[in-house]
């Protein structure tokens, strides 16, 4: 690395393109409706756009002012996570959300799971004990402090039975369930925890030191804990795997399609590119008329530069680095430090994948083998302070990592706040590598008496695109499309005012989250909130009653459910929609085959399979071009529907 | 108001407020009410070593304020721009937070002021003192407070801080710090002196070095100071939760940790950026 040294001039000058400056940013949109709403705890003024509040419901008593946090689904109950306990509603009528189960067990943050009959509750926080008392712990040991998973079985969810609890050493901050394909004996506990380590004193074998002090350390390593399904209570920790050894981890992100424009601009006005750490960087001119005149001087001319000079440098430019600088690619394949913990880990078992929000970096796991993960790719960039959670699209093709600057009790939404700061970033995935496309932030700028920064969501099924809905604390929620990774698209919202005018109180959604046609939002303050999507020239009625055919038995966000869907008509008529938008079926066309989508869904049996089989052949022919692809969704989704009978 | 007594208190009201409540017939009015009752009864729940950490780290964070400033007159690099740019916006947030937590609970907040390489500090607790004298001042001029404090005295300096587990805040000599010289407004002291000795902190000469630093060469020693500072404010919060009773108060709990992982995460990124750079300045 010493020989780097000689590379510093050359890096002061190789500037990157100014994204990240404040100010004048045409995305953050100061006219926006969601600007300068008025404060209220249950009586802030509101702005709503495609999308309809069913409920909005106040905590009980004994939780009310006291965080509300993470959410889980089982049949129509949604469950709570609160600091003071659980709370489990139920939403089978969404208009009046009833509150079934009230269960004070105080712990931060009590993020929530469950599987089958099994709810996982992660405490982080000095306060949590092993009785569920509300008295905390007064030492700095103590033998009723729970730092880690409960365990509760929720048979009957109306009353939670704690049945057993796995102490860690930095607690449970947050956790994800995974129930692996290979595996039915057993429900693997991915446990990530941020705070400091617990004295060995309180748990034994916890070590605060750097691995390279004491390889105990309980730093540099996420837990997995194994649930024997017929016997939880006999859950345990199986494997502490070091995911984080050895990362080699670029400085920055990948370029940004921008920024690779302006590459190519500069190539073609005829400036000095060069390959250097890791990306194509445009020479600045003062480094590249040094460079020139060092042509000169070597063919012991002198005067300006001429044209053979600097093709001659154009030749030489890649061999001149090297030789100065030392190979670029060698260098980078030295070991980094790493992170030492994960914030969140999603998990999606179906194409055997996580994605790991782990401090400075966002990994790519393979976790085909539960208890033993392992590292496939790790991505880190400078606009990025915290990486925090991660979902998939639904192929697998592509990871959205969120950025939780400040820690979620800042305000990080202000005019000022850079874009691609305290936002999503979003990566495309192949050969299992990461690749960055663009960054997404809720492009309504809040006061700073709003907590905000890119938070927990999840994705809305809509077939054929890649839709998700999100929690931007006190910058209320945010739905966004990402089919296009490189041009996300907010596609509705829906907001509140602060929680009071005059300072910054803690507030807005934790979690929202689609389940089963409702999207359902922890608001930290308030309670929970209840929607619905109303169509738009962004989404259709049917792309929504589409979405809505996806039922799930149960849900964790963080446990990526993969699904697919069965055939429907509405499914057909969201691929028409799609195709409507795209601007594909003139002429009347687009017309004619709804009509007969009409026609074949009001006859049955036979005629409705012929109908339908006779639309898709014809679709089939109009599947050239641009949109050949999606044609051929709505060729496999009729002929599907014709065979479903 | 001593915080032990506050805390057993507290124990006691929120044992009563646990009790089953008829949750159906709370109107919203009531549940509003129990909400910012719950929110004052959360600001009686700290202990001492709270206060503390939150006044000095005030201090601390504020040191990075005045070295995230010079970025931009010392010509750092991109990327060290827009570090300090992110550390001085997330700092300054911080800074805002924490005097809020101490004026919640009726302490005073340190004020602080950036004035090129120098930090000018007005108000808060004397956490010094308070120490020494086993309970807290009810507020009143800490300046004064803190510009009393024998100057130049150097036995002062190192008494009374082995139970205060900050790496010592023994910075109350303000013979070296010329109070009231060098551009103090009135009741300010010098903040740098004030918490010299604190894990992390830069001498006020180690400050006019960086500041005396340019393009690369600054970014290498801001890099290699602020790796230390961050790493101050870790061994901080680590010492807190060393102790018996803190982190019970959620805000508190919260910032901590918050403040804890963002830096571990920015020290790593600072390390590769500074291993990219060559390595510190020799």
């Amino acid at each position: 690395m010493r020989r780097l040294l000689f590379l510093l001039p050359a890096l002061a000058l190789l500037a990157l393109p100014a994204s990240a400056q404040p100010n004048a940013d045409s995305r953050i949109q100061m006219d926006d409706p969601r600007v300068g709403l008025a404060a209220g705890l249950f009586d802030a003024e509101e702005s709503i756009w495609n999308l309809r509040l069913l409920s909005a419901t106040p905590p009980p008593a004994d939780f009310v002012g006291v965080t509300n946090s993470d959410l889980a689904f089982q049949g129509n109950y949604a469950i709570q996570g609160n600091y003071n306990g659980i709370l489990v509603w139920d939403l089978t009528n969404p208009a009046e959300p009833e509150l079934v189960t009230e269960y004070v067990c105080p712990a931060s943050q009590s993020d929530v799971s469950v599987y089958g009959n099994l709810m996982f509750v992660s405490g982080e926080g000095l306060g949590g004990r092993l009785d569920c008392g509300t008295q905390g712990n007064e030492g700095r040991v103590s033998e009723e402090r729970l730092r880690g998973i409960r365990i509760f079985d929720i048979t009957d969810i109306r009353q939670p039975e704690y049945i057993s609890n796995v102490q860690t050493c930095r607690g449970s901050h947050t956790h994800s369930v995974l129930k692996s394909p290979e595996d039915d004996e057993n429900v693997y506990i991915y446990v990530s925890g941020s705070a400091p380590v617990r004295p060995a004193e309180e748990l034994a074998d916890c070590v605060a030191q750097d691995p390279t002090d004491d390889p105990n350390s309980a730093l540099f390593r996420i837990e997995v804990i194994q649930v024997p399904l017929a016997d939880p209570a006999s859950a345990r920790i199986v494997s502490s795997p070091r995911i984080f050894e050895g990362l080699t981890a670029p400085e920055s992100h990948g370029m940004a399609p921008a920024d690779v424009r302006a590459v190519e601009e500069a190539r073609e006005a005829g400036k000095f590119v060069v390959y250097f750490f890791g990306q194509d960087r445009v020479l600045p001119d003062g480094f590249a008329r040094q460079l020139l005149q060092q042509m000169v001087q070597e063919r012991g001319g002198s005067g300006e530069p001429t044209e053979a000079d600097s093709t001659l440098l154009r030749e030489r430019l890649p061999a001149m680095m090297a030789e100065r600088f030392g190979d670029p690619e060698e260098a980078s394949d030295e070991p980094r430090p790493g992170p030492d913990q994960c914030h969140d880990i999603t998990l999606y078992p179906e194409i055997g994948l996580a994605g790991g929000a782990c401090e400075g970096y966002g990994l790519l796991l393979d976790i085909s083998d539960p208890a033993n993960p392992f590292r496939l790719d790790a991505v880190a960039d400078t606009n990025f302070s915290y990486w925090h959670s991660a979902t998939f699209s639904n192929d697998g093709t592509k990871v959205l990592f969120t950025d939780e600057w400040g820690g979620g009790g800042q305000p990080k939404c202000r005019p000022d706040d850079p874009y691609e700061w305290g936002a999503n970033a979003i990566f495309t995935i192949e050969d299992r590598e990461m690749t960055f496309a663009s960054y997404y932030k809720m492009p309504a700028p809040q006061s700073a008496q709003e907590n905000c920064v890119a938070h927990n969501g999840s994705l809305i099924p809509v077939p054929g695109r890649d839709i998700m809905v999100q929690s931007w604390y006190q910058g209320g929620i945010s739905v966004f499309d990402w089919t296009d990774a490189e041009n996300p698209t907010e596609i509705a919202y829906h907001d509140r005012g602060p929680v009071d005018a005059d300072r910054m109180q803690s507030g807005g959604s934790w979690s929202v989250y689609w389940y089963n046609g409702l999207i359902v939002s922890s608001e930290i303050a308030r309670g929970l909130d209840v929607f619905e999507l109303v169509p738009s020239e962004h989404l259709t009625q049917n792309e929504i009653d589409a979405a809505n055919t996806i039922q799930f038995a149960e849900l964790n966000a963080q446990g990526q459910p993969a699904y697919d869907f069965p055939p429907s008509f509405a499914l057909v008529r969201a691929y028409m929609d799609q195709l409507e938008r795209a601007g594909m079926g003139s002429g009347g066309e687009m017309e004619q085959g709804r009509q007969m989508v009409d026609q074949a869904e009001s006859a049955s049996g036979a005629a409705r399979s012929q109908m339908l089989m006779q639309l898709a052949d014809a679709a089939e022919q109009r599947a050239r071009g641009q949109h050949a692809d999606k044609v051929m969704m709505l060729v496999g989704a009729l002929r599907e529907l014709a065979m479903a009978g | 108001m001593h915080p032990s007594t506050r805390r057993a208190g507290l124990g006691v009201l929120l044992a009563v407020l646990v009790l089953p409540v008829a949750a159906q017939t709370t109107s919203t009015e009531d549940l509003e009410a129990l909400y910012w009752q719950r929110q004052q009864e959360a600001m009686s729940r700290y202990t001492q070593a709270d206060v503390t950490f939150m006044t000095m780290m005030i201090g601390h964070h504020a040191q990075a304020l005045v070295m995230s400033g010079m970025a931009e007159r010392n010509g750092a690099g991109p990327e060290v721009s827009r570090l300090a740019a992110r550390i001085a916006n997330a700092q300054r947030d911080e800074i805002a937070t924490m005097q809020r937590w101490l004026r919640d609970r009726d302490l005073p907040a340190p004020e602080v002021r950036v004035d090129g390489a120098r930090l000018w500090i007005r108000g808060g607790l004397d956490v010094h003192s308070m120490h020494s004298e086993g309970g807290m001042h009810d507020g009143g001029d800490a300046s004064a407070m803190h510009a009393g404090h024998d100057m130049g005295d150097s036995d002062d300096m190192s008494d009374g801080h082995q139970g205060d587990g900050m790496g010592g805040h023994a910075g109350h000599d303000m013979g070296s710090a010329s109070a009231g010289a060098d551009g103090a407004r009135p009741g300010e002291v010098d903040g740098t002196a004030l918490h010299a000795g604190m894990d992390g902190m830069l001498t006020q000469a180690q400050l006019d070095r960086l500041d005396a630093a340019s393009g690369t060469t600054f970014d290498r020693l801001f890099l290699d100071f602020m790796i230390d500072h961050h790493a101050g404010a870790v061994t901080m919060v680590e010492t807190l939760f060393d102790a018996d009773g803190t982190g019970q108060d959620e805000a508190a709990f919260r910032l901590a940790s918050d403040i804890q992982v963002d830096q571990r995460t920015e020290i790593a990124r600072m390390e590769q950026m500074l291993d990219a750079l060559g390595g510190p300045v020799d």
